[in-house]
């Protein structure tokens, strides 16, 4: 089953930079790309459209956030303590996710659970955290319909949220899927896709966190 | 250990990057992402300590959130997410590339348009 080698000259130009000594596949010069990097391609395209809907969420958080309509402002609502643990809690699980990866690679099911089970109960923690805080606004009567301001709020971190609850649903599949079947490759792919969603959920919480909770503290 | 050789076995098909990574890679690899913890953790902690601050000219303070939040979002797509500038990393550069591009036009874009539309707005009051 192994694929035909194309000769080196199917890329004469180099266009790929592949030159003769590299082993990168996928480039015209040394046959197709596996599967692996296909299924990461594709996931990865959808990565860039989910950032870009939060860039969109992100535009329309910062053209709304000055018409509180005589409600409270960012600086009122805003605890700097609740977002350093939720920042701190995230941070650490998706570099547990990372741990969970390099033990996908050496086929260690116990250290892969373990890993897993990390990365799972931190982000746990930060949705508990999360859902704490939307509560404590709720109950003071800042909730979205209150203004502008809380509608662009609730609506950019609860879309974060939400990704951060259904990643913790792929999460848990991932792990009975590991633990029932074992390495298969196409779980493999799955979990691979898994990890890279989990470590742009990150990137995009290290944007809401500087640019909603600090900088909206300090304007 | 077993189900994956007998899966490799089955199939008889092995991508690049496949085999079972040797004790020392792993190895290598956990430096890496604790690496990119130790930056990330630096930049979060000058994040936090830029916002509550007196140190710095205020109105500096939310440019300089901006640069720290960039930073550290490089600091994870390279130690975490694995884009490099490698390569066999081209087709995940440019697809990143067009991205920002994108992301760019609809925050910038957004802020400047309705900026000036606030602008000629009739006063409400």
């Amino acid at each position: 089953m192994s694929s035909p080698t194309l000769p080196i000259e199917s890329d004469p130009y180099h266009i790929g930079h592949s030159g003769p000594d590299s082993s990168a596949t996928g480039h015209g010069a040394g046959g197709p790309a596996s599967k692996r990097i296909i299924v990461g391609y594709g996931f990865w395209i959808f990565l860039i459209s989910d950032i870009i809907l939060f860039s969109a969420l992100f535009g329309s958080y910062a053209v709304l956030a000055p018409a509180t309509a005589g409600g409270p402002a960012a600086r009122d609502i805003f605890d700097t303590n609740n977002v350093a643990w939720e920042t701190g809690c995230l941070l650490l699980s998706s570099f547990a996710c990372g741990m969970a990866s390099i033990a996908v690679g050496q086929r260690s099911q116990l250290w892969t659970q373990v890993a897993l089970l990390v990365t799972g109960l931190l982000g746990l923690v930060f949705l508990l955290l999360e859902i704490h805080e939307f509560h404590g606004l709720l109950a003071r009567g800042f909730g979205p319909t209150r203004s502008a301001f809380l509608t662009a709020f609730f609506t950019l971190v609860g879309c974060h949220g939400a990704h951060v609850t259904a990643g913790l649903l792929w999460l848990g599949t991932m792990m009975a899927q590991f633990f029932a079947k074992g390495f298969r490759r196409p779980i493999e792919h799955r979990y691979f896709c898994f990890s890279l969603f989990w470590h742009t959920l990150d990137i995009i919480w290290v944007a809401i966190f500087c640019l909603v909770y600090l900088v909206g503290i300090n304007l | 250990m077993t189900t994956a050789n007998e899966h490799d076995e089955r199939t008889g098909d092995i991508a690049p990057g496949y085999e079972v990574a040797s004790r020392e890679d792993a190895w290598n690899a956990v430096r890496g992402y604790l690496t990119g913890l130790a930056l990330a953790v630096l930049l979060t902690v000058a994040a936090f300590w830029a916002s509550g601050t007196d140190l710095i000219y205020r109105p500096g303070v939310p440019i300089a959130l901006v640069v720290l939040a960039v930073a550290q979002m490089g600091i994870h797509l390279v130690f975490f997410l694995h884009i490099t500038t490698g390569p066999d990393n081209t087709n995940n550069v440019l697809a990143l590339a067009f991205g920002v591009l994108i992301v760019f036009l609809l925050v910038f874009g957004t802020v400047w348009v309705m900026a000036h539309m606030n602008q000629n707005m009739m006063p409400m009051h």
